[in-house]
């Protein structure tokens, strides 16, 4: 290999999405994240002797609607598999999953990478159980096993080995937390563990067409460590192939504190899993009529969503990227142009400005938001039928924020009704204009700066709640 | 044939402990079962389709309402170490 | 009193001749004099005493059905809350089992009063109840001679007179074997007919629980309350059960009863075959016409279950492991410690013998060889059946090579035994139910006769067997 070899990654990526169903994927035990130890783990949670699974149908229905979302396949009859090995969050000793016969098949994703649109396959995705979660600190020499979240149902998105860089793996992966945010199949929540990522990562010289041998970069929980671990382990593979080594099959850990991959002292270190399909579970029928059913109740997806408020609301491309990022974000926004009747772009603007910083701030959500779609509906229609000015509805906005009242009734309590009475505008005008005769020559005289500073200070003596418009009107006539 | 080799790493695959005393007679004991299982290939079974269960159904689903509430206490009666409501095992090095 | 059928102890528990606390106390008391036969592992008289006084107030109220304060006993591999559930084992000698299995919920909702539990081999692996961690269960008949397997307790248990009734289960033969053994009647039902819930797992997709009793009639009111379908067992069949017992007595003119030619060869032994044909002649008094069949693939009924059993029971094993119930070796060094240990530890031979073959049959490279080969094998022996049965109504067959053998004589080599399953295996294979009962004695040892039926025709074969013991006293027969 000489040093002057130009390289190409290949990096697969598989996710594995908690779904979201109020129950585990094969007992009534409940999936509710935080719990203390071992308190949702039910006798079939525990794999106690005896017991037998029996499948959640809201699992295999998010299934389904995953694979129709990205124009998969559905199998009409899909199998579990039991894949053996012996860990300690394990109860059974087998984790129930789907190996030859998974229920979605093949798919794909489009993501858009420095304006370029690309296409990555999905190759399939299954149902199988989550672990149970091992704790090792805090206990002298022995390591401690919670089983709450032994079998939460998971649905494990395998991509195929499409993607050419950190930043495409990035995209994928962004596209695919989006979607099934989206989808309301999953949450999403990468710090609770509900959305993991497993990249596959290879290296080969450019134009070769057999791929290089990959390691396998394990449970990263972050869009930032994924592309750094990516772009370290591609370093790695290069620098070990140019100076003559070879890269193994392995599993490795990305460590983000010292950025780097390591191998890991391997789970199943003989990986002969056994799969055989699981006598306890018969197999998995998706009827014709389940599959309409789902595919009219799809929720509009975020490339239809956005083409929609480009056209409809007349927003431009970014604002309408921003608005549908997120489905409870859309849906705020459409609620507030309803219930306020006004234009959407104040809406937007209101939006995608105030409220948003105010909720990164507050490191918040818009389904958490202290202002519901209601209350900012009526702070935007004050400012748009010019009730206040965009000045004073900053200051309602903090008002409605720290407090439970609506628009109209803190306008009112903090009487921050923008003044419109000419009269009164008028007498403020021409007492501001008597005491500072000096700066009205020098604006007679040519110098418009002076034009603000009028306006400035009209405005300091109306507490800000002077309009605008009316201000400018007739100071112009004034000092004309 | 199965050699003593085998089936120490057969036993290590099911974590199953066997004294070193013990092993040949279980490989005696396993190659004949197998010599046994054997017998099966003198019958053509193309194009026969797997049978994994007798009868030919589908899985019944189960509406997503939680059944099971907390019996933890109760369960960890008969757990052979826990702690703080965990279940204890030697210290596992990742 | 333990002479009694179900019907009569009903009848003088209705007329006051005897309350079931009198009775069960009998039956413990015959219990406990018995006890070197080995029958039972656990006795549970207070609570049989608290269930026989709750029985009598049933009765007393006319709220009683046919099982109502009657004495039986479960085998030791059903879950039964806060009692002692070892499945033969000493894996499960700490295992108090935290909930009960839905057959024992059936059973106790009918008022039954449970004497204990069961003897049987190490989780229900053998055919002579010498594997049990608890010893040897003796034959009533001769105290030298086996039980039988893995129903060893159960089928002692009712032989002896030491309970009414008793519940079994039945993979290979387990229910029908004992029962042959030791002179009494036994029924597997089909495949689903009764819940596996809380029926501690060896081969998932062979295990079936029946019943075990001195008449065919007794085990026909014993399976009418354990049979049903069972929401929390996948497997289960959702289909209505019908009265076992309206059709008992219905004549057997123009039944049709199929004998395979691959079972009466000259291999069968001369006394055997003698024994059999007597009861064949019976049968065409009672207006029966035999038809010889042929069932081609018989004779790979061992290997294929073999291979099935000894996989699906390979990982249901693998959860006992010493984490959260069951045998924990002492002073474990580190994990892998842990498992071998407490698993090599606390199984015996035969168990470690299958846990072996079916690791090795599912692992890479072999999964086609054996278990697929296995599954083909198996449609084919199914596909036979169902090829005799669209002929005659029943088929009817030797049940065992010979009477029971003695205690000793056949475990030093495991495929002798094996082979000796050669009449029970394949029915369990293709899931059909079969009914084993009392047809002679050889060498003063009891014989039995196989009755198979169609799916779901458990009332048929209870009939046909009825109606024979109508006409013939093997059953009523007893060990001195």
């Amino acid at each position: 290999m000489t040093i002057n070899t130009e390289w190409e990654t290949v990096i697969g990526l598989e996710i594995h999405t908690q779904l979201s169903t109020k129950t585990k994927i094969f007992s009534g035990a409940s999936t509710t994240y935080g719990a203390e130890p071992n308190t949702q783990a039910c006798i079939i949670s525990l794999g106690m002797p005896g017991v037998l699974p029996v499948l959640n149908e809201d699992a295999v229905r998010k299934a389904v609607i995953f694979g129709m979302a990205i124009e998969a396949e559905i199998a009409a009859h899909s199998v579990f598999a039991r894949k053996n090995y012996f860990y300690p969050d394990l109860p059974k000793g087998y984790q129930i999953s789907q190996f030859e016969l998974p229920i979605v098949g093949k798919g794909f994703l489009d993501i858009e990478v420095d304006g370029e649109i690309k296409r990555i396959g999905v190759t399939r995705a299954h149902l199988e159980e989550d672990a149970g979660k091992s704790l090792h600190e805090n206990f002298h020499g022995a390591t401690g096993i919670d089983l709450n979240r032994a079998g939460t149902p998971l649905l494990e998105i395998v991509s195929e080995p499409d993607m050419r860089s950190a930043k495409e793996a990035v995209a994928y992966m962004r596209k695919l937390h989006e979607l099934v945010r989206y989808l309301g199949i999953c949450d999403g929540n990468m710090q609770e563990g509900s959305f993991r990522c497993d990249a596959n990562v290879s290296v080969r010289p450019k134009g070769q067409e057999e791929f290089g041998t990959r390691a396998e970069i394990k449970n990263i929980n972050s869009f930032k460590f994924v592309e750094k671990a990516i772009n370290h382990e591609v370093e790695r593979q290069i620098e070990l192939i140019e100076n003559g080594g070879r890269v193994v099959q392995e599993t490795r850990l990305y460590d983000s504190v010292k950025d780097e991959t390591r191998s890991m002292r391997s789970k199943e270190e003989a990986n002969d899993y056994r799969y055989f399909p699981d006598p306890d579970l018969l197999p998995v029928f998706v009827s014709e009529e389940l599959k309409a059913e789902i595919k009219a109740a799809l929720p509009e997806l975020p490339e239809a969503k956005k083409l929609r408020f480009k056209t409809d609301y007349k927003l431009n491309d970014e604002s309408a990227t921003i608005l549908t990022s997120s489905r409870d974000l859309a849906d705020y926004f459409e609620s507030v142009v309803k219930i306020s009747g006004c234009e959407s772009a104040i809406c937007a603007n209101w939006i995608t400005g105030e409220l948003s910083a105010a909720l990164n701030r507050a490191d918040l959500e818009i389904a958490t938001s202290p202002i519901n779609a209601e209350r900012f509906a009526g702070l935007v229609a004050r400012i748009a039928d010019d009730t206040i000015s965009g000045k004073i509805g900053k200051q309602v906005f903090e008002f409605l924020w720290d407090g439970s009242e609506s628009a109209d009734e803190i306008i009112e309590k903090q009487g921050l009704k923008q003044i419109t009475d000419t009269g009164a505008i008028e007498a403020i005008i021409d007492t501001i204009l008597a005491a500072n005769e000096k700066q009205a020559e020098q604006y007679r005289g040519g110098n418009e700066k002076m034009f603000g500073f009028f306006v400035g200070q009209v405005m300091k003596a109306m507490q800000g709640k002077g309009n605008p418009a009316e201000i400018n009107k007739i100071l112009k006539a004034k000092l004309a | 044939m199965l050699s003593v080799i085998e089936v120490k790493e057969i036993a290590h695959l099911a974590r199953l402990g066997i004294e070193d005393e013990n092993v040949s007679a279980y490989a005696d004991d396993l190659n004949g079962i197998l010599m046994l299982m054997a017998q099966m290939s003198e019958l053509n079974t193309d194009g026969v389709k797997a049978m994994a269960h007798p009868m030919d159904q589908v899985q019944r689903l189960r509406l997503d309402n939680v059944t099971e509430n907390n019996q933890r206490d109760y369960f960890q009666t008969i757990a052979p170490q826990t702690e703080d409501g965990l279940y204890l095992v030697p210290k596992v090095i990742e | 009193m333990h002479n009694k059928t179900i019907t009569e102890l009903a009848q003088g528990l209705r007329a006051k001749e005897f309350s079931s606390v009198e009775l069960t106390q009998h039956f413990l008391n015959r219990v406990n004099k018995h006890a070197d036969l080995n029958a039972f592992i656990t006795v549970t008289a207070d609570l049989a005493l608290q269930a026989a006084q709750l029985a009598d107030v049933r009765i007393a109220k006319g709220e009683a059905g046919l099982l109502t304060g009657i004495p039986m006993a479960h085998k030791d591999i059903f879950c039964t809350q806060d009692v002692k559930t070892t499945c033969g084992s000493k894996m499960l000698d700490n295992f108090i089992a935290p909930y009960n299995a839905t057959v024992v919920d059936k059973l106790n909702a009918v008022g039954v009063v449970n004497l204990g539990k069961l003897n049987m081999d190490e989780f229900a692996m053998g055919s002579s109840n010498e594997t049990s961690f608890y010893g040897t269960v003796k034959n009533p008949w001769n105290k030298n001679a086996v039980a039988g397997g893995s129903s060893g307790g159960s089928a002692a248990a009712v032989a002896a007179k030491l309970a009414v009734c008793v519940t079994g289960t039945d993979t290979g033969g387990s229910i029908r074997q004992p029962a042959a053994f030791c002179g009494v009647s036994g029924i597997k039902p089909t495949y689903g007919r009764v819940s596996r819930f809380g029926m501690i797992a060896y081969a998932s997709s062979l295990d079936q629980g029946g019943s075990m009793a001195r008449s065919a009639e007794d085990c026909a009111i014993l399976l009418q309350s354990m049979a049903g379908f069972d929401a929390k067992d996948s497997t289960s069949v959702d289909t209505p059960v019908p009265d076992y017992c309206v059709d008992l007595n219905k004549p057997l003119t123009g039944l049709k009863i199929g004998l395979p030619k691959e079972f009466f060869t000259s291999d069968l032994n001369a006394d055997m075959a003698a024994t059999l044909q007597t009861a064949i002649e019976e049968y065409k008094k009672l207006g029966a016409e035999f038809k010889e069949v042929s069932m081609p693939n018989l004779k790979y009924a061992i290997p294929a279950y073999y291979v099935i059993a000894s996989a699906e029971c390979s990982s249901n094993l693998s959860r006992y492991d010493g984490v959260r119930f069951g045998y924990r070796c002492e002073n474990p060094a580190d994990l892998n410690d842990l498992y071998t240990r407490s698993r090599g530890e606390a199984f015996g031979k035969e168990v470690k013998r299958r846990i072996l073959m079916g690791t090795y049959a599912l692992s890479s490279g072999y999964y086609d060889a054996y278990y697929l080969k296995a599954q083909q094998v198996r449609r084919l022996i199914s596909e036979d059946f169902k090829n005799v049965l669209s002929e005659v109504d029943v088929i009817f067959s030797p049940v065992t090579p010979t009477p029971a053998f003695n205690i000793g004589e056949k475990t030093a080599n495991p495929i002798e035994m094996y082979l000796a399953d050669i009449y029970t295996i394949a029915i369990n294979l293709a899931g059909l139910p079969a009914i084993s009962i009392p047809a002679g004695f050889i060498n003063e040892m009891p014989v039995g006769l196989q009755l198979i039926g169609n799916y779901f025709d458990e009332a048929r074969l209870l009939n046909v067997a009825h109606v024979y013991q109508n006409t013939t006293d093997w059953h009523k027969q007893s060990p001195t």
